[in-house]
C-alpha cells in the first residue's frame, strides 16, 4: 500500500509537468493507445506539411496519365483527370485535420458552457436547457447536418461551427452529468461558504475538476467529426470541389471510374478508416487513464 | 404501469414541441435566402414576384405567426405541397416511409443477430483470444464508414467477378424475392455497423452481470454453465440492450440515407437528399419534422417496454 501511495505521490509531483506525465503514461500502460497517438501524430505531420511531402499539386491534372494504376511516379495511381490520388490524399489529410480539430474544440467548448451552465445553475435554467439537448438529439445527427448545409449552403467555415454545434450541444449531456458530481463535493460547499462567487467557483474549482471529462469529450469528437465531415462530402455537401476531401474522393464523378481504376475506391477510405480507428483507441486509453467512470461511453 | 405510461406521455410534450421549433427555425430563420435561391433557379429576380413568391410561403407575416399556422397544419396532417412536383409532401412521405422502415427493420436484424451472442461470447470468454477478435471486429467497424464499406461493395465484386448488387427497386408486396435481392446488401452492411456499438454494450452489460451475487449464488447451488448464463444473466443483461436499440434509432436512420444514396433506395432518406439538391424545402422540413417524431416514438415504445420489462423502473 505504502509503495502505491509513495508512486502516486510521486506521480502527482513529478517535475516533468502533468501533459508530459501523461504522454508516458499512455505509452506505459496503453501500448494500443499509445499505438493510435502515434498514427493520430502522424497524420497530423502529413497534413502540416502536405505542402512539401505531395509529390505533385492536388489539382495538376494530366490527361495523358488518367487512370494510371500505382506506380513508382504516382504510388496511389491517378484519377480520372489524372491528378496525382497520394497527393490529394495528403492535401485532404490537411483538411480532415482541420474540420477535426478546430470542429471538436468548438464542440468541446460549447458542451462545456452548456454543461456547466446546466449542471451547476440547477432550476429553469436546466431545465430548459435540458429539453432543448432533448429535442436537439432527437434529430439524426446526419439529418440535422444535412438540413443545415441545405440552407447556408456547404463551405468549410460552415461545415465546423455545424459539426461544432451539432457535436457540443450532443456532448454538453456529459459535462453536465460531470458537473453535478463535483458540485455536490466538500470543497465546492466551502468555497460556497467563503463567499465566494460563482464564477470564481466555476473556474477555479468546477473546471479543472471536470478537466478529464472535457479532454476525452474532445479525443472522440476529433474521430466523430472526421468522420461526419466525410459523410457530408461523400453526399456532396461537405467543403466544395475542386478542394480534395477523402469523403469527397469516394463519391461524385469520381465514382464511375472505379470500376476502370478500383484503386480510387481504396485509399480516401483506408485513410479515413485508419485515422479514425487510431483516434478511437487513442481516445479510449486516455478515458481508461483519465476517467475509468466513462468506460462505454461510445 | 398506467401512471407510468401517463408520465412517460406527458414528457413527450415538451420534447415535442422543441422538435416543432426546431424543424420550424432551421428552414424558416433565414427566408431571405430560401426565396432568393427559389427565384435564381428560376431566372426571376424582379421585387414584385419576390413579394408573390413570400406570399405564397407564408413568408410574409410575422415569425411567430408563420410557426403558428405551420403547427396548425402540421397537426392536421398538412406539411405542405413539394415546390417542383406539386403533389403533398404527406402522400410522398406515406410512399417512402415503408421502405425506409423495411431497410431499418432488416438492419436491426443483422446488427442483433450478430452483436448479441459474440457480445455474450466476449463477456464469457473475457480477455481469451476470442474476446480480442471480437472487440477489434467491433472497433474496426466503428471506424469504418458505412459509405465507403458500400463503395467498396459496389465497385470490387463488379470488377472481380462481374457481379453488382441489384439497383433497382420493387416493392416486398409485389416482388418479395427481387425486393430482398435489393434489400439485403445494404441491410447487412448497415447492421454490421450497428453492430458494433450493440456488441461493446452487450460485452459490458454481461461482464457487469456476471459479477453480481445471484449468479454465485446460481452457480453454488449447483446449476451448469449455460444454465447460469441463459436463465439467469441474460434475462437481466440484455433488458439495457432494449434501451440500445432505441438509442441507435437515430444512427440507423442516418446510416439509411447512406445507403438509400448508394443503393437507389427510394426511402426517406433519398427523399430528403433529393429535396435538399433541389431545394423543395416544404419536402426537406416534412422529413426533418417526421424523422424526429419517429425517433421520439420509437423511444417512447423502447422506454414503455422497459418499464414492463423491468419492475424496477415502473416504480420510480
Amino acid at each position: 500500500m505504502s509503495t502505491t501511495a509513495s508512486e502516486h505521490i510521486a506521480r502527482t509531483f513529478s517535475s516533468r509537468g502533468p501533459l508530459v506525465d501523461l504522454i508516458v503514461r499512455v505509452f506505459r500502460e496503453k501500448p494500443l493507445g499509445a499505438a493510435g497517438g502515434t498514427i493520430c501524430v502522424a497524420f497530423l505531420f502529413c497534413g502540416i506539411f502536405a505542402n512539401l511531402l505531395a509529390p505533385h499539386g492536388a489539382n495538376d491534372t494530366n490527361v495523358l496519365n488518367r487512370l494510371a494504376p500505382p506506380s513508382v511516379e504516382y504510388p496511389m495511381g491517378t484519377d480520372h483527370v489524372g491528378r496525382d490520388v497520394l497527393s490529394r490524399i495528403l492535401f485532404g489529410a490537411q483538411l480532415s485535420m482541420v474540420v477535426g480539430f478546430a470542429a471538436a474544440a468548438l464542440a468541446t467548448l460549447v458542451s462545456v458552457v452548456l454543461g456547466v451552465l446546466s449542471g451547476y445553475l440547477k432550476g429553469w435554467p436546466d431545465m430548459i436547457i435540458q429539453r432543448i439537448v432533448d429535442a436537439w438529439m432527437t434529430f439524426p445527427g446526419l439529418v440535422l447536418l444535412i438540413v443545415v448545409i441545405s440552407i447556408v449552403g456547404p463551405g468549410l467555415p460552415q461545415i465546423i461551427i455545424i459539426l461544432g454545434l451539432q457535436y457540443g450541444i450532443a456532448g454538453s449531456r456529459i459535462v453536465r452529468g460531470a458537473v453535478i458530481s463535483v458540485r455536490e463535493h466538500m470543497y465546492i460547499h466551502a468555497a460556497q461558504s467563503i463567499g465566494a462567487g460563482t464564477r470564481h467557483i466555476l473556474i477555479r474549482h468546477v473546471l479543472p475538476n471536470i478537466m478529464p471529462v472535457v479532454i476525452v469529450l474532445f479525443t472522440t469528437r476529433v474521430g466523430a467529426v472526421i468522420l461526419a465531415e466525410a459523410g457530408l462530402s461523400f453526399l456532396g455537401l461537405g467543403v466544395p470541389p475542386p478542394q480534395p476531401t477523402w469523403g469527397g474522393m469516394l463519391a461524385g464523378s469520381g465514382r464511375d471510374y472505379m470500376y476502370v481504376g478500383p484503386w480510387l475506391a481504396l485509399a480516401p477510405g483506408l485513410c479515413l478508416a485508419v485515422v479514425v480507428f487510431a483516434v478511437n483507441i487513442f481516445g479510449d486509453a486516455l478515458r481508461d487513464l483519465l476517467d475509468p467512470r466513462m468506460r462505454g461511453l461510445r | 404501469m398506467q401512471d407510468f405510461v401517463l408520465r412517460r406521455l406527458l414528457a413527450l410534450v415538451p420534447t415535442l414541441l422543441f422538435v416543432s421549433i426546431i424543424v420550424f427555425c432551421s428552414i424558416r430563420l433565414i427566408p431571405g435566402d430560401v426565396v432568393d435561391l427559389m427565384l435564381s433557379q428560376n431566372d426571376i429576380s424582379t421585387g414584385q414576384d419576390r413579394a408573390q413568391v413570400e406570399a405564397a410561403l407564408g413568408l410574409d407575416k410575422p415569425l411567430l405567426i408563420q410557426y403558428f399556422h405551420w403547427l396548425g397544419d402540421a397537426c392536421r396532417g398538412d406539411l405542405g405541397r413539394s415546390l417542383w412536383r406539386n403533389t403533398k409532401v404527406t402522400e410522398q412521405l406515406a410512399a417512402r416511409l415503408p421502405v425506409t422502415f423495411e431497410l431499418g427493420f432488416l438492419a436491426l436484424v443483422v446488427a442483433l443477430t450478430v452483436a448479441i451472442p459474440i457480445g455474450i461470447y466476449s463477456a464469457i470468454r473475457q480477455d481469451t483470444l476470442g474476446d480480442y477478435a471480437a472487440r477489434s471486429f467491433s472497433l474496426v467497424m466503428l471506424a469504418i464508414p458505412g459509405f465507403w464499406l458500400g463503395t467498396l461493395v459496389m465497385v470490387f465484386p463488379a470488377v472481380w467477378w462481374r457481379w453488382a448488387p441489384a439497383i433497382e427497386y420493387t416493392p416486398f408486396f409485389e416482388m418479395p424475392v427481387q425486393n430482398l435481392k435489393h434489400m439485403l446488401v445494404p441491410a447487412i452492411l448497415l447492421g454490421l455497423s450497428l453492430s458494433a456499438t450493440t456488441m461493446r454494450m452487450t460485452r459490458t452489460m454481461m461482464l457487469d452481470v456476471m459479477r453480481q451475487d445471484y449468479i454465485r449464488t446460481a452457480r453454488a447451488k449447483g446449476a451448469g454453465e449455460i444454465r447460469v448464463v441463459i436463465h439467469h444473466a441474460l434475462r437481466n443483461g440484455l433488458i439495457p440492450i432494449v434501451t440500445l436499440v432505441g438509442l441507435q434509432a437515430p444512427m440507423l436512420i442516418g446510416g439509411a440515407v447512406i445507403m438509400e444514396q448508394i443503393f437507389v433506395i427510394p426511402g426517406i432518406g433519398l427523399m430528403l437528399l433529393e429535396g435538399v439538391f433541389q431545394r423543395d424545402y416544404p419536402v426537406v422540413s416534412g422529413v426533418f419534422l417526421v424523422v424526429g417524431i419517429g425517433v421520439l416514438v420509437i423511444n417512447l415504445i423502447v422506454d414503455l417496454s422497459y418499464g414492463w420489462l423491468d419492475p424496477k423502473v415502473r416504480h420510480t
